[in-house]
């Protein structure tokens, strides 16, 4: 196998100096009984050529961007990806690293992390952030434990029902054995969460909200925190769609305690869903609370500038099970690629980017409600939006599919009350062309 | 010293993103505008986010020499113990970029991504067939993220028994996030010590295991290198009392197609991809931290569970004993291609013989530098071998001292000071895919070391020498922090 490369000449060599006769002796503790000599049911190897072969054939069975145009969101997002990003991302040097516990050597990853840092407290307008998380959902989950440890007295927090579902899944899922309760807030009419129902909740830890929130619609942040302060509880946001503060007002202005987010949009492929890139960033004095690696700048022996990982002691292989979190490898490579992504927008590339999802996203919606479909929900959006089919789209959707069009996300079983909605996203790569030959696909009915 | 590889180079500053900015520069083609203007309500539109404003070569040219102040893998040897830093085949990587997968939406319907939910389910066989396990599911998005997952599944089996317990049982060689992973379920550690050979003894487990104890989590091979001879024993001592065994398999790279964890009593077992099955580090992450469980564990596995049936693969969304889910989509997909490709390119024999080559090259370190350092576990070592500094710190050399040091001959450090029951340790995993001349170089550079840890201690006190930086402050680094510009 040319991954190893021993010779048999190197392994009589190697075997001599180790004292053992034969490779089998070198596992001589493992008890006979248990030997299964290479036993294991799997298929044959594959060339590198036969190899290529299997995996086109499994990756064609696939609908994918941009061979199909899928106009869907919920939590991850189709976006032009430069070609630098996965260049420069791709160098070996930042990708078989391991994690920067020897600074002298890794000053590359520790300035790249230290830079997509400081861009993204710049993007959320916080004031610190981890070097990544796995993705939003575990990231928030993070943010909430956060609150319940700040507030030791308290078992319960409040999460709007319009937190992506999956998300509020994994929250559910990491509470049950502790104990915490997540309490929902309902939906309000106009598509934001019903903010009002909080006043009735008692003993909550935090209010968290996701903004724009799963059907798109961007929420009054400015309303959560004052509805936290009445309650004196942590207000956490979370985001799935990063580039919306390209345009919006972002979390920071509104006084958000932490931050949670997605980060795939930012030069990150879909790939399935993962790997993405968990953000979680906070005001500074949560800094010693938060999950997970931090890097901080400093100078070395001679005075040169340097980065290093900090703040460790919050951190398992120090703390063990007193740590804040388990989190032990993160996303990093792909907060890099963020930080490359970043970069390469700018200030300018970001805002135009941003206001283009936004006009491409109005389009698609006013030519689909010309094609019959109803607007649900008057609340502004940025990039996704729910409408109301008209009938018989069901099976419209379904003949769409076959000519490789994903023509939104149904909405009922998230949400029985919104029987035949659907979700819909447009971002930079659909055309007007790709919108309008989807209308006119659902006007023929 | 020909052989020695490290040596300096041409290395260029760099300043941080936001001092190269100029007003006015972008590096990102704006696509072009076929749609009207929407103008946003006022009241929600914030001020731009000042982003450094740079041109596209100027960000090439900004990575690119970051890039060169970090040591990677496939610069030179990485002999970090329990890391397992094998190299990361190249066509792994243009299989997960292949447009079909790195295009694929999450959220579709089942029969428009097959491709990816064939690769989904093969791969969760290919795992639990390894291990002797009855299932798998690759959500877990890391090795502790996979603990969790495990822990959680524990949880949740003692709950249905209707009989919640308190207490898990913890070794002293065990990996830093197995207690922090157990706490986050509510079990208290109870740690127990590994007997004078470094192997856990069934007398030291049976001491403490009781009917309030969820079990026991277990590393093996554990963190010094050493096989735990005796986990089926204690495996029998969990399980009689009604507890359940948890594998680490980070170290699964030493016994693929040698044991399997299942016959030796393990009832849930992690695995970190980016360890054994040649998934690149990238830095830090992203990992992938799959776990198998045996068969009547199986129920409680996160959902969405991959389904074979006569009309393709499907996706089951409930599952009334499922702990529930630990990531948003299907884990990181991205990673188990990798896997898959690697599994596929192996094979059975493929794979057995990576553990032999392992543990014939940690043997190999081992009867290399025993005479030069310390060795406070004298047994066959598997895939990593432990030593410590004992020897040199009549000289006031310390281990970290000796892997700074280690740098400037163009290697990366081992390990060091992990495992916390070993004083000064120096861990060393080599892995099976460094040749012997490149070992042999490594021994070579570790002699020279400690040559000069007896005659120029402060030539180590002040390694490394030729990288970019020298020590850095971490004390103000920590008391002071600056995490942003």
């Amino acid at each position: 196998m040319r991954y190893l490369p021993h010779t048999p000449q190197d392994i009589a060599e190697m075997l001599e100096k180790t004292g053992h006769d034969t490779m089998d002796d070198l596992f001589e503790t493992i008890p006979e009984k248990f030997h299964i000599h290479g036993k294991m049911d799997l298929p044959q190897p594959l060339t590198e050529w036969e190899l290529n072969a299997h995996m086109e054939e499994l990756s064609q069975d696939m609908c994918a961007f941009p061979k199909n145009k899928i106009f869907l969101g919920a939590g991850s997002y189709p976006h032009y990806i430069p070609s630098l990003i996965p260049y420069l991302a791709g160098r070996s040097e930042f990708a078989t690293a391991y994690t920067p516990y020897q600074p002298e050597i890794s000053q590359g990853t520790l300035q790249g992390i230290y830079e997509f840092q400081t861009m993204i407290t710049e993007l959320l307008g916080t004031d610190v952030s981890t070097a990544s998380h796995y993705d939003c959902g575990t990231a928030l989950t993070e943010a909430l434990l956060i609150a319940l440890r700040k507030k030791k007295k308290l078992n319960k927090v409040a999460v709007s029902c319009l937190v992506h579902p999956h998300h509020r899944q994994i929250i559910n899922t990491y509470f049950a054995p502790a104990g915490f309760e997540m309490v929902e807030i309902p939906m309000a009419a106009d598509g934001t969460t019903d903010l009002d129902a909080v006043a009735a909740m008692d003993g909550i830890a935090a209010v968290a909200v996701q903004s724009p929130n799963f059907l798109g619609c961007i929420e009054d942040l400015g309303k959560v925190r004052e509805i936290a302060d009445t309650k004196k509880a942590l207000f956490i946001t979370s985001f799935t769609e990063g580039l919306a503060w390209g345009l919006l007002k972002n979390p920071g202005s509104f006084g958000a305690d932490i931050v949670a987010g997605e980060g795939q949009s930012f030069g990150i492929p879909q790939s399935f869903g993962g790997p993405g890139l968990g953000i979680l960033t906070a005001q500074k004095k949560y800094v010693r609370d938060l999950p997970g690696r931090l890097v901080g700048r400093t100078k070395d022996s001679h005075g040169e500038e340097g980065f290093v990982l900090t703040l460790s002691t919050r951190e398992q292989h120090i703390r063990r099970e007193k740590a804040s979190s388990n989190i032990c490898s993160n996303n990093g490579l792909n907060a890099l690629t963020a930080g490359m992504y970043l970069a390469t927008v700018g200030k300018k590339g970001i805002r135009e980017l941003a206001q283009i999802n936004h006009d491409k996203a109005v389009f698609l919606r006013d030519q689909l409600v010309d094609a019959g479909f109803e607007i649900a929900f008057e609340r502004p959006f940025f990039n996704e939006f729910a409408l109301k089919a008209p009938k018989g789209y069901g099976v419209k959707r379904q003949e769409l599919k076959k000519k490789g069009i994903l023509a939104g996300l149904s909405l009922e079983c998230y949400y029985p009350a919104l029987k035949n909605h659907y979700l819909f996203c447009a971002t930079e790569v659909f055309s007007r062309q790709d919108m309008e030959n989807l209308a006119k696909e659902v006007k023929n009915g | 010293m020909a052989d020695v590889t490290g040596t300096s180079g041409l290395i260029f500053k760099e300043a941080l993103l936001w001092e190269k900015s100029r007003e006015g520069r972008c590096a990102f083609s704006i696509p072009t505008r076929d749609v009207p203007v929407a103008d946003l309500d006022p009241e929600l539109v914030g001020d731009a986010p000042d982003l450094p404003q740079l041109g596209e070569f100027d960000v090439v040219r900004h990575y690119t020499r970051l890039s060169q102040w970090n040591f990677g893998l496939d610069s030179g040897m990485y002999p970090l113990g329990s890391c397992t830093m094998k190299y990361n085949p190249k066509t792994n990587e243009v299989q997960a970029a292949r447009p079909g997968f790195a295009g694929a939406h999450p959220m579709i319907d089942d029969e428009l991504s097959q491709g990816a939910l064939e690769l989904l389910y093969n791969l969760e066989q290919y795992l639990a067939e390894i291990t002797g396990m009855a299932a798998t599911t690759l959500q877990p998005a890391a090795g502790a993220h996979g603990e969790l997952t495990g822990m959680l599944v524990i949880h949740a089996y003692h709950e249905k028994q209707g009989h919640q317990r308190s207490k898990i049982i913890i070794p002293d060689t065990a990996h830093g996030t197995n207690p922090a992973s157990a706490s986050l379920c509510g079990y208290e550690s109870v740690n127990i010590r590994s007997g004078p050979d470094g192997i856990l003894t069934p007398e030291a487990v049976a001491a403490v295991m009781d009917e309030e104890t969820a079990g026991i989590m277990i590393t093996n091979p554990n963190t010094l290198g050493l096989f735990e001879e005796n986990l089926r024993e204690i495996a029998d001592i969990v399980h009689a009392k009604g507890g359940l065994v948890y594998g680490d398999g980070a170290n699964m790279n030493a016994i693929m197609g040698i044991v399997k964890p299942g016959d030796l009593g393990v009832d849930v077992i992690h695995f970190n991809l980016h360890k054994t099955f040649s998934t690149p580090h990238g830095g830090g992450g992203p990992g992938s931290g799959p776990i198998s469980v045996v068969k009547e564990l199986e129920p409680f596995l996160p959902v969405p569970r991959v389904k074979k049936t006569e009309d393709g693969f499907r996706l089951v969304h409930t599952n009334p004993d499922s702990i529930g889910r630990m990531l948003t989509f299907h884990g990181h997909f991205g990673v188990l291609i990798r896997a898959y490709a690697y599994i596929r390119s192996m094979g059975a024999k493929g794979l057995t013989d990576v553990s032999k080559f392992a543990v014939l090259n940690a043997n190999y370190i081992k009867a290399g530098l025993r005479d030069d350092l310390d060795l406070p576990y004298d047994r066959p070592c598997m895939h990593e071998c432990v030593f410590t500094d004992k020897k040199q710190v009549d000289d006031g050399v310390t281990t970290l001292d000796m892997a700074k040091r280690i740098m400037d001959y163009g290697f990366h450090p081992p390990t060091i000071y992990f495992p916390l029951v070993v004083h000064g340790a120096i861990m060393i995993e080599p892995t099976e895919t460094e040749s012997k001349e490149t070992i042999d170089q490594f021994i070579d550079a570790f002699k020279a070391v400690v040559k000069e840890a007896k005659e120029t201690p402060e030539l180590l006190k002040k390694a490394p020498h030729l990288s970019k930086v020298s020590r850095l402050d971490e004390v103000t680094a920590a008391r002071k922090p600056v995490l942003r510009g």
